[in-house]
């Protein structure tokens, strides 16, 4: 942060709504067919074609405006955004504009600690666009209409948020409450979760706003962070030299890490919204919203908490394992399955989980081992069966296809040693090996326990209890 | 005269369903004669802007078929035409517009599907007001239509080929839209029975907008009979309009035959200003005694912002319009410039030569209303009067069950005498738009002549009283013959 500048920054979110149809036609939404084959006529804008509301999508929006703790409205009116764009085929966009139908929400970034609130302004359903195809075109663009008329919900926060850091916090949250919800697959790859963000400086303990900035299209977290931080220089730089920050449309290139200027205000469309005729209003009964309410799934904040009070986890360890439904599930399934401490499962669902997953580039879902396989795996190393580092052996085994933690461990004979006798032999073996050592040690060198600990972990392949095994040294050690 | 003894084109529906049924002629023998006669006067008067005697041919032997083994539909082998704004599957829809001038439609509207099932007949498609903008047919991109009483006068519009062709008895009924009077007005200049439904009574789904919140599907017949069994077919929810209304159908037919009296008359005062043809407001008084000797009692109403509906109306229309035809743009179907240098190009020229004067000088307007820091003045003001007439008629139906009084200031006019004068021409539908802002059913019956031309009167009643207008329409025309009288070339 520069000092002496105060960033204020608004984000406005488009996520794409996981439903089956469009939003106003019965074409199907799925992603990556061939161009023009997912559009009817309905969404090519047919003269006499009219649309029809996908009732799914007031259900997503109603769970999105409860979960964040918004007001639903009653009442909710479609208008037109008319301009022209060849990838818009009837001339305008089918949005919400003067009464959206979610409105006065809020949710929480931060650690428990220090929490800071963000509000949202409103959420509004609209329809996309397609889009226009250059690359591989001669002297010509192509226009792909599978996209136009998929469901989209535009989430539009406050101008609450002051670094491109609590931006970036925003946004993961928003992602992973829809995806809680359902409501969207948030995949970002394919656009089904982008935002723009409204940047603007000014001197710090200044009321006034400063002039903003729209930063068009960011399809990543972390080019959300870049194009903000690269804005929030480019202002102050230029208020700094002199200059004003005029109000306009910018596009970050992500290849040069910069942003430039798309339209000014001046040149800025007149959308000359007014109430779609064609549709109804939106409405929706208090009982509606109460059945929504019913079953609305545990959201991330409360099953935190949860997290917390029930399994005794770290505040943050809660937070991380609570970022998508699914790896919540999974912990949850794997703690259920195992008598071994709920945090030990923690550790390994971030830890060497999570690492595989990352490496192998899969979701939780597509998890080689599977929770209740896990919990195995873990309960051996509560049993004693097995150390904790034998079983990161047993673990890799596991995901590579070699069965259960139970099977491995009696294939590759990685039962720990328990046997008082055998360690007691291992040790006797290792104190004759090293009498150099053993004088250092009886002299005072007490970290040479390390060193005799691991002799003896090397003679018995790792197999001894590490425990035993110490106990048993410093008996014999004598000291 | 018996129905017997009248040729084949100047019987209703419902003398030739009995026709048809008693094995007189078949429909394809029907459909020979109309397509005779469609042949012969079809370009003195320019009614039509495609015929489709093939596909005619075939559906009525599909009819033929049909009938003799019981199947046939509630319109079984009757002969119709859709209004040219109806899309039709695989035959050209031009909307009465060079944009759409090599447009195939690749669907049916919902309009033309239940006709078509109820096995009606189709002889082509109507020549009309381009986009349905205009009343005398002369914005027509195919050349106006001509009123069959006397070809050089206009016979209205925006459906003025439906009118002509049913008036000239070249088909008995004929589909058509009315926006802000397009089915009404046509029908009194031309001296035929015009319906428009309350808003939302018949889908809209596959008629091309014009502006959505006032467009309503009708009919234009000879009879308010033929009317009846028309709407019986036409009207009903669709899943494909969220803006038609999940409401039974009442019987239209089997109503007809109820009596009237008792039935409340309004009779507004506004309507007898100095507008209206004094000879015009004669015979509208005169069909009013008519109601009146079959029990109907006439009682003075206002509505004292009738004045504000034209004005209103051409902020409404013209806003909605110039949204609704921004999907004409070349892009994916219509008329598409050459050779353009970019996309700017592409648009502005492609529009520019697709769309005529008055469809410019609506989108224009339109565009201008909507505009920021202009919206509230124009449009939301205009939404505002909109309630206001609304009220108005609310009022009025708390002491009356129908509004009775003129469909047009005056007889047809000459083509030619209004195209220039944008303004006059919009005060033709002073009568009727009240009833597209309100989303009322509204109808015309031929009431009389002045100088040669029919005069219609004008039916307004409560949303979903379709039933009463035509009832009352029905009785009139049990009591007059105005709606037999056929001009003299087309006998």
């Amino acid at each position: 942060m520069r000092s002496g500048w105060e960033v204020v920054i608004g984000l406005e979110v488009h996520t794409q709504l996981a439903t089956q149809s469009k939003i106003f036609s019965g074409a199907p939404t799925a992603y990556g067919a061939e161009p023009n084959t997912q559009a009817c006529l309905v969404d090519l804008g047919y003269p006499g074609v009219l649309p029809v509301l996908n009732e799914e999508v007031v259900h997503m929006a109603t769970m999105f405006g409860l979960a964040v703790n918004a007001t639903v409205a009653p009442r909710s009116v479609f208008a037109r955004k008319n301009y022209f764009y060849p990838d818009l085929p009837k001339g305008y966009q089918i949005s919400q504009f003067e009464l959206p139908i979610v409105e006065h929400g809020e949710l929480f970034i931060g650690a428990a600690d220090e929490q800071k609130r963000i509000g949202i302004t409103r959420a509004h359903l609209e329809e996309d666009a397609g889009k226009s195809i250059h690359e591989g075109l001669d002297q010509s663009s192509g226009i792909d209409l599978n996209r136009a008329g998929t469901p989209l919900l535009e989430i539009v926060s406050e101008p609450d948020l002051r670094s491109a850091k609590e931006a970036v916090a925003y946004m993961r949250k928003i992602h992973t409450i829809v995806r809680y919800l359902g409501i969207s697959d948030g995949n970002m790859q394919e656009g089904s979760f982008r935002c723009d963000a409204n940047v603007s400086v000014r001197p710090a303990g200044q009321e006034e706003l400063g002039t903003r900035a729209e930063l068009k299209n960011l399809n990543s977290f972390r080019f959300v962070e870049k194009a903000i931080n690269f804005e929030i220089d480019r202002q102050i730089d230029l208020i700094e030299d002199g200059g004003k920050v005029v109000q306009e449309t910018r596009l970050y290139d992500s290849d040069k890490d910069e942003t430039r200027s798309m339209r000014s205000k001046e040149e800025a469309n007149d959308y000359r919204y007014f109430p779609d005729p064609d549709l109804l209003p939106i409405e929706i009964s208090p009982e509606f919203i109460e059945a929504v309410r019913k079953q609305l799934p545990e959201l991330p904040a409360a099953k935190q908490c949860r997290f917390v009070e029930q399994y005794d986890l770290k505040a943050e360890d809660a937070d991380l394992l609570t970022g998508s439904r699914a790896l919540a599930d999974f912990y949850e399934a794997a703690a259920a399955a195992t008598d071994a401490p709920a945090q030990l499962v923690a550790n390994w669902v971030m830890g060497d989980l999570s690492g595989a997953l990352n490496r192998d580039g899969l979701e939780i879902a597509e998890s080689k081992v599977s929770a209740v396989d896990l919990a195995g795996l873990l309960m051996r190393i509560h049993d004693q069966t097995i150390s904790g580092k034998i079983a990161k052996q047993v673990f890799e085994a596991m995901w590579g296809g070699d069965g259960t933690a139970d099977t491995v461990i009696e294939a590759k004979g990685l039962k720990q040693i328990t046997d008082s006798s055998a360690i007691e032999a291992a040790v006797d073996k290792v104190i004759a090996a090293n009498p150099g050592q053993v004088a250092e040690y009886k002299a005072g060198k007490d970290k040479l326990i390390g060193f005799f600990v691991g002799r003896v972990m090397q003679e018995t392949k790792g197999q001894a209890n590490p425990g035993q095994v110490n106990k048993i040294l410093k008996d014999k050690l004598g000291n | 005269m018996s129905a017997n003894d009248r040729e084949l084109h100047d019987r209703s529906m419902t003398e030739l369903t009995a026709g048809l049924d008693s094995g007189e002629f078949t429909a394809v023998e029907l459909t020979r004669s109309l397509l005779d006669r469609i042949a012969r006067f079809g370009d003195q008067l320019n009614a039509f802007i495609t015929v489709t005697a093939d596909e005619a041919l075939a559906a009525a032997e599909r009819a033929d078929k049909a009938r003799a083994t019981g199947d046939g539909g509630a319109l079984n082998g009757l002969p119709i035409v859709h209004k040219d704004i109806f899309c039709t599957r695989g035959v050209k829809t031009t909307c009465g517009s060079r944009m759409l001038e090599n447009f195939i439609s690749p669907y049916d509207a919902t309009v033309v599907a239940k006709l078509s099932n109820a096995g009606a007949v189709v002889l082509g498609k109507s020549n009309m007001d381009e986009f349905a903008m205009g009343s005398s047919n002369e914005t027509s991109y195919y050349g106006p239509v001509k009123n069959p009483w006397d070809l050089s006068c206009s016979p209205g519009g925006s459906s003025g080929g439906s009118a002509a062709a049913v008036a000239a008895r070249l088909a008995p009924a004929a589909t058509g839209t009315d926006t802000g009077g397009s089915i009404r007005q046509p029908a009194a200049l031309t001296g035929t029975v015009g319906i428009k439904p309350t808003y939302g009574r018949v889908s809209r789904y596959g008629m091309i907008a014009f502006a959505s919140s006032l467009d309503q599907a009708g009919v234009i017949t000879r009879t308010a009979e033929d009317a009846a069994r028309m709407l019986a077919v036409m009207a009903g929810f669709d899943e494909r309009d969220s803006t038609s209304i999940d409401q039974p159908v009442p019987d239209y037919v089997g109503g007809l035959g109820k009596s009237i009296s008792g039935l409340r008359v309004g009779i507004v005062r506004q309507h007898f200003d100095a507008g209206l043809d004094p000879h015009c407001a004669k015979s509208i008084r005169e069909s009013i005694a008519v109601l009146e000797s079959q029990g109907a009692k006439a009682v003075e109403v206002d509505l004292p912002n009738l004045d504000l509906s034209v004005p209103t109306y051409y902020v409404v229309a013209p806003a909605e319009c110039s949204s609704n035809l921004s999907r004409f743009d070349g892009v994916r179907f219509g008329h598409r410039a050459d050779n353009a240098d970019d996309l700017l190009d592409l648009y502005c020229r492609s529009r520019g030569e697709g769309f005529g004067d008055e469809v410019k000088r609506r989108i224009m307007t339109g565009t201008y209303v909507l505009s920021a820091g202009y919206y509230d003045a124009y449009y939301l003001k205009a939404q505002q009067v909109r309630h206001l007439i609304a009220d108005d008629f609310k009022k009025a139906f708390a002491n009356v069950d129908v509004i009775a009084g003129p469909t047009a200031p005056t007889p047809a006019f000459k083509l030619g005498d209004k195209i220039d004068d944008p303004i006059t021409m919009y005060l033709n539908d002073i009568y009727t738009i009240g009833a597209n802002l309100a989303g009322l059913p509204g109808m015309s019956v031929p009431c009389g002549f002045v100088d040669g031309l029919p005069v219609g009167l004008h039916l307004v009643g409560p949303h979903f009283a379709e039933e009463t207008l035509l009832r009352c329409a029905h009785n009139y025309q049990q009591q007059t013959d105005w709606h037999d009288a056929c001009p003299e070339d087309f006998k």
